[in-house]
């Protein structure tokens, strides 16, 4: 029971924190219809910001000020780079992305270096919340979690509460009557583009210290995003919430079950002879598994439902 | 009759034919490591220590006249980028290769020096491995020009076992290691080992997991704990070891941690006051030795870097090559190879020497305990967290010193 729990939280602290990515990258593809290569990489900016700017006026300042610099960044990039992009269609963007990401691992190594730097947790929330049985949980998990359901609320008041959120919705789906009303399409475009940046980066804050924050961290988690993204389906925030959790206790349970195919045969009362117990691939663990099993998650979804669990935008 | 200028230009005009083979000339080593990625700052770390051996070598003419250069190439831990690193070192004319870090990258350059060596006779190779402890490097896939200054991975967790043997309430034991051939190794050897030492512990859990990839071993930790394991042994090393020290203090993992690498950078900081007494190491020397050998160069090292200095290996190769050259007043690979083999030194362990057999360096090991600096046993701390390494047990050469299978094919 004890490590059920455990790992049920450990689990969904992990989750939290990929829904807190991919819920920019979310935002930016159903408002902009831009698929993102680079999001990873501006977690990775608000990772190195939050490092830089703790370790000179402390952790809680960063909290605030990193993901500023981060969406700051990201409306620069959309509002002088992207903006000219965009005109030629989506492969530009696709391209243009992808390339920025490779640029911003690059910028980020002559900074700051190659090796990893050390960003560590705030004394206040090194400790642990509570005792589970024997298990401590630590408090900086409990934070993260905490984060990332603030910022889940936040963002459903602002996109079903508020007048910006109102016009962001109404861009998307009819951009020629919204300029005819006197709105700026192209500045609420910079605005979402600048704002999924910020909350790729406030996780980056967060999960930099959680983890190691390195110049790899970007490609770490770059590509399990996409996962999420296309496994709750396209655009849809509630289903990438979904997903984020779902891959977040996939992946924690299954680093944790060495039952093998091996195993299995046995429970069905084969006998292992030894030519069989030899086989490697019959002696692999779930365990053994786990890096991949997002990616095969992602595959099925894929072929039996293509436009993911929440999806509804069709191309 | 002969000027007095006339006798000295002639004098010094002989002494400059006489003497080309004792001409100075640099010892240039290429030292390939991981110096990005989640292993860069155990590079780094390992790295200045060549290059503060190098400096102590030339200041005290370990060399004789010669003088020894380490420069640092980036393999990003991995093997193949390594033998890109070779390549290009090879033709920048280094004739000495140093790495540590990663028995995969060490079987990887064994085998293309091997291959390198016997098609540019003259150009030949050295390969100075200081830690990369997979046995097969001396044994099935030993080479002439391969020397291991690091204790091999049977005879350190021969040592750990014995000490572990000894503790009586050792009942349930956790592996968990890196999955490539060294992890593997240790999983394999610890198993066997206890069965024999202590029939009564439990193997309650034996975990692989991809190396330098893991961020968050909590998982990991739930499953150590759910199997109530009393003690965990492990061959990680580096980032790998940190981040599972972390993990199970951020749990209250209340397991002794027996490890090999637990002196490596970013380790005693995530095992801190919370591993005192629990955190052990064998290894083949640790600062706060008995006679705390080598305390100079730990300032030193200190002073000017602000970090710890625990590669020793560095020094005993430093040494032994220096050495090498010296006697044989040469720098040629070949004849520094044959003066290596056998060698024996003083290093900052005692007595070392270099077995011919299968170039491992036979030296005594230590089983050491994380333990508060008290100023007379542990003068010492790592990475300021006022803790640092107690001797728990010396295990002396000859009882450290494993049986080899090498039948080593010699040049000539």
């Amino acid at each position: 029971m004890e490590f059920t729990l455990i790992t049920l939280l450990n689990g969904l602290s992990y989750g939290l924190l990929l829904f807190m990515l991919s819920a920019g990258l979310t935002l930016i593809f159903s408002m902009m219809g831009v698929l993102n290569f680079a999001h990873a990489s501006f977690y990775m900016l608000g990772a190195y910001f939050a490092y830089a700017i703790s370790s000179r006026i402390g952790y809680w300042p960063a909290l605030f000020i990193a993901p500023l610099l981060t969406g700051l960044l990201g409306a620069l990039v959309e509002r002088h780079a992207l903006r000219a992009v965009r005109r030629h269609g989506h492969l530009g963007e696709l391209l243009f992305t992808f390339g920025l990401s490779f640029l911003l691992v690059e910028l980020v190594q002559l900074v700051w270096g190659r090796a990893p730097v050390p960003y560590p947790v705030p004394a206040a929330l090194d400790r642990p919340l509570f005792t589970l049985y024997s298990t401590t949980f630590p408090a900086y998990r409990g934070f993260m979690m905490l984060v990332a359901l603030l910022m889940l609320l936040a963002i459903y008041l602002l996109l079903r509460k508020t007048r910006i959120g109102l016009v962001i919705q109404a861009a998307l789906t009819h951009p020629h009557m919204v300029e005819a009303l006197g709105h700026d399409v192209p500045r609420v475009s910079m605005l979402v583009f600048g704002g999924g940046c910020a909350l790729a980066g406030l996780a980056g804050v967060i999960g930099g210290n959680a983890f190691v924050t390195e110049p790899a961290m970007a490609a770490a988690l770059g590509s399990i995003i996409f996962v999420v993204v296309v496994v709750g389906g396209l655009g849809s925030l509630a289903g990438a919430f979904i997903a984020s959790l779902m891959i977040g206790v996939l992946q924690t349970f299954s680093v944790t079950l060495d039952f093998s195919l091996l195993g299995l045969l046995g429970a069905f009362g084969v006998e292992a002879t030894p030519a069989l117990a030899q086989q490697r691939l019959l002696n692999l663990s779930i365990a053994q598994l786990a890096p991949i099993l997002p990616y095969l998650l992602l595959v099925l979804v894929l072929l039996l439902r293509p436009r993911g669990l929440l999806g509804v935008r069709e191309g | 009759m002969l000027t007095k200028r006339a006798i000295i230009a002639a004098v010094s005009l002989t002494a400059a034919l006489a003497s080309p083979a004792t001409l100075a000339e640099p010892v240039r080593i290429a030292f390939i490591e991981s110096l990005s990625g989640p292993f860069a700052p155990v590079g780094q770390n390992l790295l200045r220590s060549w290059q503060s051996m190098a400096e102590l070598a030339n200041r005290e003419k370990w060399a004789g006249q010669h003088t020894l250069e380490v420069a640092g190439f980036d393999n990003k831990g991995s093997p193949q980028e390594t033998l890109n690193q070779l390549h290009a070192v090879v033709e920048q004319g280094y004739r000495y290769i140093a790495q540590g870090s990663s028995s995969a990258v060490g079987l990887a350059l064994i085998d293309a020096i091997n291959k390198h060596n016997q098609r540019n006779p003259g150009k030949e190779v050295v390969y100075l491995n200081y830690g990369s402890i997979d046995p097969e490097m001396t044994n099935a896939h030993c080479s002439f020009w391969h020397f291991r200054f690091d204790a091999n991975s049977d005879m350190k967790l021969a040592a750990l076992t014995s000490y572990m043997a000894g503790q009586k309430d050792l009942k349930k034991v956790y592996i968990i290691g890196q999955n490539y051939s060294f992890g593997q190794q240790v999983s394999r050897t610890v198993r066997e080992q206890l069965k024999h030492k202590r029939a009564d512990v439990q193997i309650v859990g034996d975990d692989l997991h991809p190396i330098g990839q893991v961020k968050d071993f909590a998982p990991y930790v739930a499953k150590i704990k759910a199997s109530g394991a009393t003690a965990v042994v492990t061959g990680n090393w580096g980032a790998d070891l940190a981040l599972l020290v972390r993990a199970g203090r951020d749990a209250d993992l209340k397991a002794d941690f027996y490890t090999m690498y637990a002196a490596t950078t970013g380790v005693p900081t995530a095992v801190g006051a919370a591993g005192a007494g629990r955190m052990k190491m064998v290894g083949y020397w640790h600062p706060n030795n008995e006679s705390f050998s080598g305390s100079d160069i730990v300032t030193a090292f200190k002073k000017k870097y602000n970090d710890d200095f625990y590669g020793m290996a560095t020094y005993t190769a430093t040494a032994m090559l220096s050495k090498a050259v010296r006697d044989g007043g040469s720098t040629d690979p070949v004849k520094v190879a044959q003066r290596m083999a056998g060698m024996k030194i003083k290093s900052l362990n005692g007595e070392v020497e270099m077995r011919r057999t299968d170039h491992q360096l036979l030296q005594p090991l230590y089983v050491a305990s994380w333990t508060k600096v008290d100023g007379k046993q542990v003068k010492f701390d790592q990475e300021n967290t006022g803790y640092g390494w107690k001797t728990e047990k010396k295990i002396d050469t000859f009882v450290a010193t494993q049986p080899t299978s090498c039948q080593m094919k010699r040049p000539g």
